[in-house]
């Protein structure tokens, strides 16, 4: 089941009646549809393609452009080590090669339970809190190995569940737009006249 | 729990004007509750209750500048929209990820409601009628505090139709990014916003305030720079110029990361803070980590071209710091002391660019990665010395003639060198550079003594004169 699920359809209609043009919506559906499965389907991307209006190869197009998405399934916890130059300074080359060591996967690689994806990351921007690293997109600042070897456990026990969901829920508060205070998205074409509070009074 | 902290995580807190982070000592400062306990929407009912384009002049006159890397003033900048061409967009740009770059995320994180207000009050000064507000997409933090504080203020009648119940109505959308470091480029930003590939646009045509989002009239402006606006509404254009220097007012916040003591993000006072009081002041950094000796630092983000000791008395005042060679960028130093192993940390910022090429333009796209391959034989011990000079070689071929470049020619290097004279659409390609052109150029022998001489040996069986060398022709291993 790699379309979207009726649940996650109406989010993704709601989403796109914020755009003026609906292709605009793609990003945050791919986003959704890695919320779903963890990682972004062919047959997620033709379901995209048809509520957008586009087609599935421009979905894809638009899809392998952006780090974030990923095609094939991943480990539960995607454990990413910033490596720029703030943190590279603070040690962040030692930091992964004690998380190689304490998962047995090269950066880029996945353990054998599928419960960790381990990265090597551009600048999270943390600097002033090097060397620092995200799980799942969410932060861990100064870390030392011993603090990894932590994480790991706590991970693994399920103790960290609550705060870092599962990869692919980004997150976990959307925007909800109320029917009756949305002013609505209207196509360009369709919009002539300047907005009504510039006529040289105040709007008060 | 106690409802205040001395300083939020990042944030180094202190006794001077607080513009943007005034809230950031209290643990609930992202509550609606807590805004509106501390001023807020004052600046939003302040300005519906003049008429728009007084408060656009407010923004022009007060020289409220872009602190997203370009320093371009705000109130220009949404003058540039054509006449009577409509609908106009606000597209607001949290795609924070310049190496060293640390202050869009705690504004996002720590005070969403500020910059929501800001994004108001510029929609109302400008005419906008829709605000995109595109974060980055690795900070779930901060898009759950955001979109909390968005449901918030649309229930409260902030956002939405008839805020405040006047004529003004104006949607606010939040929107993830999926990551990629170009998108923070404002084409690429609308770009990416359109749902397409985040590749940067040529300007001309494609200037945003022209030609943007959906070939309409947009404005692109940085999460700090909005987040000026209710201080600046709240307490009139005065109290703003006030602080900081005529040509660099207000403050701006600045992330101090490396070998510093205590690094941090401090809001400072623009214009007058110099690099030394930032990095040596008791009330800032408190000196260079296990009091090492300062080697060089970079004065504004990962693009910025790197200064050493003798430029450590200059402000950070863009007038000043363009003709010393660099830019002030998106307020992100970074400090290396005597211990840094210098063309190793030129490589982590060049392989930073490299990977970041979106592959839209060929010098970047092949430069970038070039640049990195020769600076990590160069790294690894297999460089020869010939790679030096093809390393500047390959990067003039980004940013052709001398490096930093002015930006306006008949100015000279008063103008801030932004962006560099290139032969890309954007800056990333030159920003692969800048890394290696500073580093080569302030540390050479660093790389002479890493490097093996090529040795000519003379061939004495052909003819007299004819030589061959050793090393292996550059370019081609990697």
């Amino acid at each position: 089941m790699s379309r979207l699920t009726e649940k996650n359809l109406v989010i993704a209609k709601e989403i796109i009646v914020r755009y003026p043009r609906q292709k605009s919506a793609l990003i945050p559906l791919l986003h959704l549809a890695q919320e779903q499965t963890g990682y972004i389907s062919r047959e997620a991307m033709v379901h995209l393609g048809e509520l957008v209006g586009v087609t599935s190869a421009e979905v894809y197009g638009t899809a392998t452009f952006y780090e974030m998405f990923r095609f094939e399934p991943i480990g539960k916890y995607l454990v990413n080590i910033c490596g720029t130059m703030s943190c590279a300074l603070m040690g962040a080359e030692e930091l992964m090669h004690h998380a190689e060591k304490r998962l047995g996967v090269k950066a880029g690689g996945t353990t054998q339970d599928g419960m960790f994806t381990l990265a090597h990351a551009e600048c999270q921007a943390a600097c002033t809190e090097a060397p620092c690293l995200q799980v799942n997109y969410r932060y861990r600042l100064r870390v030392t190995p011993a603090d990894l070897d932590n994480l790991i456990e706590d991970l693994q026990a399920g103790k960290l569940s609550d705060e870092i969901p599962a990869h692919g829920v980004l997150a976990k508060v959307r925007q909800v737009i109320p029917a009756d205070r949305a002013v609505g998205a209207v196509a360009p074409e369709l919009v002539t006249e300047s907005p009504v509070w510039l006529n040289g009074k105040a709007a008060l | 729990m106690s409802t205040t902290f001395k300083h939020a995580p990042g944030f180094v807190s202190g006794d001077r004007p607080k513009i943007v982070t005034s809230r950031f000592e209290f643990v609930d400062s992202f509550t609606i509750e807590r805004y509106l306990a501390t001023d807020g929407y004052k600046g939003l009912r302040a300005a519906l209750s003049r008429p728009a384009n007084e408060i656009h002049d407010d923004v022009k006159s007060a020289t409220v500048l872009g602190r997203g890397g370009a320093g371009f003033p705000a109130g220009t900048k949404w003058g540039l929209t054509p006449q009577q061409v409509w609908p106009r967009y606000l597209v607001v740009n949290g795609d924070e990820s310049e190496p060293g770059t640390y202050k869009d995320r705690l504004l996002m994180e720590r005070d969403p409601h500020q910059l929501i207000e800001g994004c108001l009050i510029a929609c109302y000064a400008a005419g906008l009628s829709q605000c995109f507000l595109y974060i980055r997409g690795e900070m779930a933090l901060a898009q759950e505090r955001v979109a909390i504080a968005l449901n918030e203020a649309y229930a409260a009648g902030y956002v939405g139709k008839n805020i405040l119940g006047s004529k003004f109505s104006v949607d606010i959308v939040l929107h993830w990014g999926a990551g990629a470091y170009v998108v923070g480029e404002e084409t690429a930003l609308i770009e990416s916003l359109e749902g397409n590939r985040g590749m940067p646009r040529l300007k001309p045509p494609f200037f945003p305030a022209v030609n943007g989002l959906y070939g309409q009239p947009t404005i692109v402006n940085n999460v700090e720079t909005l987040a000026n606006l209710p201080w600046l509404l709240c307490n009139g254009v005065a109290a703003y110029t006030a602080i900081g220097t005529k040509t660099s007012p207000g403050t701006r916040m600045v992330a101090v990361s490396g070998h510093v003591k205590r690094p941090g993000v401090f809001e400072i006072i623009n214009g007058t803070t110099t690099f030394r009081d930032l990095i040596f002041g008791e009330d800032f950094c408190g000196g260079i980590k296990n009091d090492n000796k300062l080697k060089a630092f970079v004065p504004g983000g990962g693009s910025a071209p790197w200064f050493t000791a003798d430029q450590l008395d200059l402000p950070f005042e863009a007038s000043q710091v363009g003709p010393a060679g660099s830019m002030l960028g998106s307020g992100a130093v970074i400090v290396m002391d005597e211990t840094t192993d210098i063309p190793a940390a030129a490589l982590t910022l060049t392989h930073f660019y490299a990977h970041e090429s979106c592959g839209k333009c060929t010098p970047c796209r092949e430069g970038g990665t070039w640049l990195e391959r020769i600076l990590r034989r160069i790294v690894d011990g297999d460089g020869t010395d010939a790679d030096l000079q093809q390393l500047l070689e390959v990067g003039a071929m980004i940013c052709p003639g001398d490096f930093p470049h002015a930006a306006n020619e008949k100015l000279g290097l008063t103008a801030v060198p932004f962006p560099y004279k290139m032969t890309t659409i954007c800056f990333v390609g030159p920003s692969a550079f800048a890394p290696v052109h500073s580093a080569l150029t302030l540390f050479r022998s660093e790389f002479e003594s890493r490097v093996t001489k090529r040795v000519t040996i003379p061939v004495t069986s052909v003819s007299s004169v004819k030589t061959v060398t050793t090393a292996t022709p550059v370019g081609v291993h990697s």
